[in-house]
């Protein structure tokens, strides 16, 4: 197994981190100290959390959509401003006339604290290029067939927002409470690659 | 300038020569403004190290893949700062 330091892409971010040094913008240990909180907590288990107490909570969906850092601060998940280094949540809801994918043409930007560090084909040139041309290709690749009647709603992450998909809470699963529901929801459902 | 939801506006078409966040495929195109996001620093600014860099709006603003691309039936909604745009 190739370590993740032999990766071409590790040299080039680390030549980057040493020139950053080297100007006096950064120092090593901020920079570990920013990636420890980056992923400290990170996990998609956070979303999948707001998403179910959202599909068994109308006044939390209500503020869900409304204000995602409030909504989420009210999940014990606080979220700084952008202001602050943070960003702004932003979520957006499936409905059965609309399917909705989050994008970052520019980058790989995503909301890290709620989804988890991003999969490896999030930051594809393939995946960033196509989506927003060809959203409906992507998403069949991806296993997710929608029929024509369903407009897709693609969202190109480019500014300080970070997107979250609140996605349809699946037929079948009226009996089962928000704790069993988080379960059932995956980190590409709040990208918008799934359906759930 | 200021721009509420459900205004039409066009991304400025020019290539600067520094940093931006306007992708190069909206630039010249028509789009309408769905959301107004917050007041973020600018950028632009911030890449280029000026302090204070310009405050300005940010908004959602959502095209349609035909008028992009020529062709699908998507849209697709790109977040803006104001000095991105114009009205159309």
């Amino acid at each position: 197994m190739t370590g993740h330091e032999d990766l071409p892409a590790a040299a080039r971010t680390r030549r980057l981190e040493e020139r950053l040094i080297a100007a006096g913008l950064a120092t090593d240990e901020e920079i570990d100290a920013f990636l420890t909180r980056l992923y400290a907590n990170a996990s998609p288990v956070n979303g999948a959390l707001m998403v179910a107490r959202a599909w068994t909570d109308p006044g939390y969906r209500e503020l869900l959509l409304a204000d995602g850092n409030a909504a989420a601060g009210a999940a014990g998940f606080a979220l700084a401003p952008p202001e602050d280094g943070g960003y702004q949540l932003q979520v957006v809801a499936n409905s059965a006339q609309v399917h909705n994918v989050i994008v970052c043409t520019l980058c790989s930007c995503y909301p890290v604290s709620l989804l988890g560090p991003s999969p490896g084909w999030y930051k594809s040139f393939a995946y960033r290029s196509r989506t927003v041309r060809e959203p409906r290709a992507v998403l069949a690749e991806f296993g997710v067939a929608l029929p024509d009647s369903v407009a897709i709603s693609v969202w190109d992450s480019t500014s300080e927002a970070r997107y979250m998909v609140l996605p349809s809470r699946p037929a079948g699963t009226e009996a089962l409470g928000a704790e069993e529901l988080a379960t059932l929801i995956t980190r590409n459902g709040l990208i918008g690659t799934a359906l759930v | 300038m200021s721009y509420p939801a459900g205004s039409l506006v066009r991304v400025r078409a020019g290539d600067p020569d520094h940093h931006t966040r306007v992708p190069g495929y909206v630039r010249g195109h028509t789009g309408e403004v769905v959301a107004v996001l917050g007041r973020w620093a600018l950028p632009d600014d911030r890449a280029r190290g000026i302090t204070p860099p310009r405050v300005e709006t940010c908004y959602a603003v959502r095209f349609s893949a035909a008028d992009l691309w020529g062709s699908g039936d998507h849209t697709v909604t790109v977040d803006l700062w104001e000095s991105y745009l114009d009205r159309p």
